[in-house]
């Protein structure tokens, strides 16, 4: 009580030492001076912006998407030619790099998975050779590896006459790899419709196999069900309808084939060096992953009679991917984002083709940068999304 | 039952010499047996790798060593003449070896980048080392005059003739924008950290969305956006070097990616050091500075390793927006007239690859035996 006396009647200032020394009052000070200095910063950027903009007459809008874009892309996964807009090319530039992604992140997680679990593995050749893969291409920039696969492997591959023949006459020269092309014939959309329906009938099975066992202890064969349904049905009824699928044979004509499907050797480029990098990634991932699952969980399942393929499948691996699956989804994300280093090697990704082309021919910097900007933002952003969500449903539920 | 009872009881009072192991256990038929051969599936997977190795390894040898050309003034030495193969073109690496340290700083100021490699390399031994004397002192002259001391070596004035960054190059870039960025990002970084942390929403706001922007877009956009859209931004007139609007770009990136690491530090220390800091009455930025950073960046050190990686990696993009780095004053030379191959360009990256490896891989080994010695720290 004495002390609270002593600081009630201090000094008549009392009330001013209680606000200045208030942790709450403070806070909101602080936090109002920050306000104010984002506010001014903010004000002289756009100041700075519109003088520089109106010195060098470009006007600030997104009218420049209209425009006639005027320059060629190599590949061309939807209709574009010269006269096609900017909005055209961004739509062509963001295609290739979900085409880039999409392949590359297939390819690097078959290849990490398998790296991953090669490094554990028994056989100490096998195990040396996963680690100096890994060792050798994690410390090198990704941006080298790019260029070296471009520049010292596939730009000294044969001419088209003496390039490499692969089967089902494809060929790989340094224009790429030429393959025949898949030509749809009469029917061939009700096949490429059977497979989701495959696909939700696999679902379907596997959820009353589940509920099955629950109920009666009974197990049924999901997998090989699944893998039957989805490979069978579209299988069957490609034969019923009599084959409706012919292919274009790529010919020699002159120094270049005609015809056929080529994947241009950036795209391969691309694909060696974004997956062979990120491959070492998720297989560092990988393993951590299994790694993470006790010894006491397989023990304890062998103890209750399972058998080790048994204990891999229900066990360990359902364990090991509750750990693997969130940083593996960010290293899939920074796939998408690394793909953005095509530039440097000509593949007209959404970066190279807007923000280097159409950036050049408009001058449209800040549009052009802040739309591409955008587009991986928002990409993160869902990802982080949809990973919070997948975190929630399968994180470990404590008692 | 009775017990059997005897006079003579045989006992042996020295251990049996052990057996040899059967010689299929020992040695290296053994040690093949158990870990390259204890299956068929084992087998395969062996004999596979090895005739992988086998067609592999002698051929790039023979490419790298064998068949490489050492010596030479210019293309002639690593043409093919006559029908041999010509491997690697080393002569190239060798003949342009100062312009791949230095790019085109000119020849006679050399010695002022090579002076502060050194002395880079020395200071960072020191604070590196943990056996060495007086590490404190060595940080506090790192951080101060050391980069004043460079900045004054590498670009000039106050009687050096004046080096232009433009000319500068080669490794020397890649070193510059990889220090500055990591030294400029720590700072930001901690800032972030506490800013996501923080109690005060609007604080809190403002650090996340700065983190997750640059977090959330490829440095490439954010090298694009330092070189065509900072000169926007700033009044007109005022056009800084490109080196530097890289060298900002860069440092905002990193220090996003830092304040994750140094975030995970804070959330590492127990809430009892926070308490314990306001029991003693210690402020925020009290308790922050001598209790929960500490421990904190301690923590975090082999994180704060591990960014220093993927930024010296990340380095080599400048390449993009037209500085030349080491990556970049290679990739230039390929067109040298002088020097024009089929092999120069494998033979340059790859020498450029091995240079990084170097660093990289260095820096990884640190950092996992920072691990091991800080662990000691918590453990009970």
């Amino acid at each position: 009580m004495t002390l609270r006396d002593k600081t009630a009647d201090e000094t008549p200032r009392s009330w001013v030492r209680a606000v200045l020394y208030d942790a709450t009052i403070r806070g909101w000070v602080f936090q109002g001076l920050v306000l104010l200095a984002l506010i001014l910063f903010a004000v002289w950027v756009v100041h700075n912006t519109a003088a520089n903009l109106r010195a060098a007459n470009i006007p600030f809008g997104f009218d420049f998407l209209n425009m006639r874009a005027g320059f060629d892309i190599s590949q061309k996964p939807i209709d574009y030619t010269l006269d096609s807009s900017h909005a055209q090319a961004f739509k062509v530039g963001l295609l290739n790099t979900i085409i880039v992604s999409v392949l590359g992140i297939i390819l690097a997680t078959i290849i990490g998975f398998v790296v991953g679990i090669s490094r554990l593995s028994r056989n100490w050749l096998l195990a040396r050779a996963a680690t100096v893969y890994i060792e050798t291409l994690r410390n090198v920039p990704l941006l080298l590896q790019l260029l070296f696969w471009y520049k010292a492997v596939l730009s000294v591959l044969p001419g088209p006459r003496q390039g490499y023949v692969l089967p089902f006459s494809a060929n790989l020269s340094n224009r790429g790899l030429t393959m025949p092309r898949p030509i749809p014939g009469e029917g061939f959309e009700i096949v490429m419709w059977s497979v989701p329906v495959a696909v939700a009938l696999a679902w379907a099975i596997a959820r009353w196999a589940k509920n099955r066992q629950a109920a009666t202890g009974q197990s049924f064969p999901v997998f090989r069900a699944s893998l039957g349904i989805v490979v069978g049905l579209p299988v069957v009824l490609f034969v019923v309808l009599g084959a409706p699928l012919s292919f274009e044979i790529p010919e020699l004509k002159g120094f270049n084939f005609a015809g056929g499907m080529v994947v241009h050797p950036e795209l391969i480029a691309m694909l060696l060096g974004i997956s062979l990098y990120t491959a070492t990634f998720i297989a560092e991932t990988v393993r951590a992953g299994i790694l993470a699952v006790s010894t006491g969980q397989s023990e304890a399942a062998f103890s209750l009679g399972l058998r080790p393929r048994q204990t891999m499948r229900l066990i360990v691996v359902p364990q090991a991917m509750r750990v693997i699956i969130p940083p593996l989804t960010s290293q899939y994300l920074n796939l998408t984002k690394n793909s953005s280093l095509a530039l440097a090697i000509g593949y007209p990704d959404l970066v190279a083709v807007f923000a280097g082309s159409t950036l050049n021919i408009t001058g449209h910097a800040i549009e052009v940068i802040a739309i591409t900007m955008a587009v991986y933002l928002a990409l993160s952003l869902i990802t982080a999304a949809l990973m919070n969500w997948f975190n929630a449903r399968v994180a470990l539920v404590e008692r | 039952m009775s017990r059997i009872e005897t006079d003579t009881v045989f006992v042996r009072r020295d251990f049996l010499e052990p057996e040899a192991p059967p010689a299929s256990l020992g040695g290296f038929p053994g040690w093949a047996r158990k870990n390259l051969f204890s299956s068929p599936f084992n087998i395969a997977i062996s004999l596979s790798m090895l005739f992988l190795l086998v067609w592999f390894i002698p051929p790039l040898f023979k490419w790298l060593f064998v068949d490489a050309v050492w010596t030479g003034d210019n293309r002639d030495a690593c043409l093919p003449k006559g029908g041999e193969t010509v491997g690697a073109c080393w002569a190239f690496i060798n003949a342009k070896a100062a312009q791949f340290t230095f790019g085109s700083y000119p020849a006679d100021e050399r010695w002022r980048p090579a002076l502060v490699m050194i002395a880079f390399f020395a200071g960072l031994a020191w604070i590196a080392i943990p056996k060495m004397p007086r590490r404190r002192e060595g940080v506090w002259l790192m951080l101060t005059a050391f980069p004043v001391l460079t900045f004054w070596l590498l670009y000039g004035g106050l009687g050096l003739p004046v080096v232009e960054t433009s000319n500068w190059g080669g490794l020397l870039v890649t070193l510059v924008v990889a220090v500055t960025g990591i030294v400029a990002s720590l700072p930001l970084g901690i800032l972030l950290a506490l800013g996501r942390r923080s109690k005060l929403p609007f604080i809190k706001i403002v650090s996340v969305v700065f983190i997750e922007i640059w977090r959330g877009v490829p440095l490439i956009t954010v090298l694009f956006m330092a070189s065509v859209m900072l000169p926007l931004f700033l009044p007109n007139g005022v056009n800084f070097d490109k080196l530097l609007r890289a060298l900002i770009g860069v440092a905002l990136f990193t220090g996003a990616y830092m304040a994750e690491t140094i975030r995970g530090g804070l959330q590492a220390i127990p809430k009892g050091q926070y308490e314990g800091a306001a029991s003693l009455g210690l402020g925020y930025w009290q308790s922050m500075r001598l209790i929960i950073l500490p421990q904190a960046l301690k923590i975090v050190i082999p994180g704060i390793v591990n960014s220093f990686i993927s930024l010296f990696k990340d380095t080599s993009l400048v390449m993009i927006i037209g500085l030349y780095d080491l990556l970049g004053s290679i990739q230039r030379n390929f067109s040298d007239a002088n020097w024009s191959t089929p092999s120069i360009a494998p033979t340059g990256l790859i020498f450029a690859a091995a240079v990084f490896w170097v660093f990289c891989f260095s820096m990884s080994r640190y950092s996992m035996y920072m691990e091991r010695k800080l662990n000691t720290g918590h453990k009970r």
